[in-house]
């Protein structure tokens, strides 16, 4: 199984969305989102205007590469689960098929019981649409936006 | 590993300063955090030790403008230099787009700039690249300093393959937008070119 670049097309990204926002309601969450490993946003939902996502993105993949690291050392496969507590925010960290992270971050208008069922269903949600999306991107037919690039195109981007 | 999207339209790359300790690579992030324009630059996120040494990583997300319609984005990490935090400049190299190697001009530190390309391309081969297959680029940095190597010799022992290099004083800022267009050209080139650092790397 390869690790080949992710490419989010509208359908699928439109699928990933409608889950999202679902489980913002049905967690009764404050945010929710979705990065891939390396640390890029893939899709965000609920309260986001006071967020620093991309900052929080990072930070989530570092936090998870870093895990991933200690459950190497421990001969373990991975953590597939992390939940950190605060005083007013909680942050429930899941890896959803060993490639993107489902993070929701929620108060005390819900419960941690609550939020880790809706993940589980949102999970196994996931997984089958990035699965279908990986599919599509091997497909050696699969265009990409950038052949028709042109040196020119580069050099112009960087005229000050 | 390069990240389109195409419904916001926006093409994602991660670009990692790597490089011996205390060589510069966070004052490269800083001095380009520092000059950007606020619309084209998130917050700089520094992971470090109460010394200010690098525990983690840091992180600068850049917008550098369109191509054909797609906003490119880059997002700079640094790895910690310091020798015993190998573990952790592993976990920073996964997914990685194109390399700065930053080197320490310094003569006195000649040995631990070739220890950390050693390391680099020891890491990168265990995530299924090569150094020489990926975007590449080296900086000769602190050549402000008194006992410095010159330029010739640094390249002769760091840059046998003659990828693009750059004499810098990261502080003062000289080399270090030079050195960032000259990766972010790699990278996007690559791109183009439809590969992405020899292969695609195992998955763990």
């Amino acid at each position: 199984m390869t690790n080949p670049q992710m490419v989010m097309y509208e359908e699928e990204f439109n699928q990933i969305q409608a889950i999202v926002d679902r489980l913002v309601r049905e967690a009764n969450a404050q945010v929710v989102f979705i990065i891939d490993k390396n640390g890029q946003l893939i899709s965000a939902s609920g309260e986001t205007d006071q967020l620093d996502t991309t900052s929080l993105a990072s930070l989530t993949a570092g936090n998870i590469a870093a895990t991933g690291g200690i459950a190497k050392l421990l001969r373990e496969n991975e953590f597939t689960t992390q939940f950190h507590e605060g005083e007013r925010a909680n942050i429930h960290i899941q890896l959803v098929g060993n490639r993107v992270i489902l993070v929701v971050i929620f108060d005390n208008k819900t419960s941690l019981g609550l939020v880790r069922l809706r993940v589980k269903k949102a999970s196994e949600e996931l997984n089958s649409i990035f699965e279908a999306l990986l599919s599509k991107v091997q497909d050696p037919n699969h265009e990409t936006p950038f052949a028709e690039i042109t040196d020119d195109d580069i050099d112009n981007l960087f005229n000050d | 590993m390069s990240f389109i999207n195409y419904l916001s339209r926006e093409i994602n790359c991660k670009i990692v300063y790597y490089g011996p300790g205390l060589c510069g690579k966070t004052t490269n992030l800083q001095y380009i955090y520092n000059k950007t324009n606020p619309e084209a630059k998130g917050k700089m996120i520094s992971l470090a030790t109460e010394t200010e040494r690098t525990l983690f990583f840091d992180f600068l997300p850049l917008a550098l403008g369109e191509i054909r319609g797609f906003k490119t984005r880059f997002h700079l990490y640094t790895v910690p230099g310091q020798v015993f935090y190998d573990a952790s400049r592993k976990l920073i190299l996964k997914g990685v787009d194109g390399v700065v190697f930053v080197a320490d001009s310094q003569i006195a530190r000649m040995e631990a700039n070739l220890e950390s390309m050693e390391n680099l391309r020891t890491n990168l081969a265990e995530q299924g690249y090569s150094l020489d297959k990926l975007p590449y680029v080296i900086q000769y940095n602190k050549r402000d300093m008194p006992s410095i190597a010159p330029v010739e010799e640094l390249r002769s022992v760091l840059n046998p393959n003659g990828v693009p290099d750059f004499e810098a004083v990261a502080p003062t800022g000289d080399g270090v937008f030079e050195t960032l267009k000259a990766i972010a050209k790699l990278v996007l080139t690559e791109l183009k070119r439809g590969g992405a650092g020899g292969g695609a790397p195992p998955r763990r």
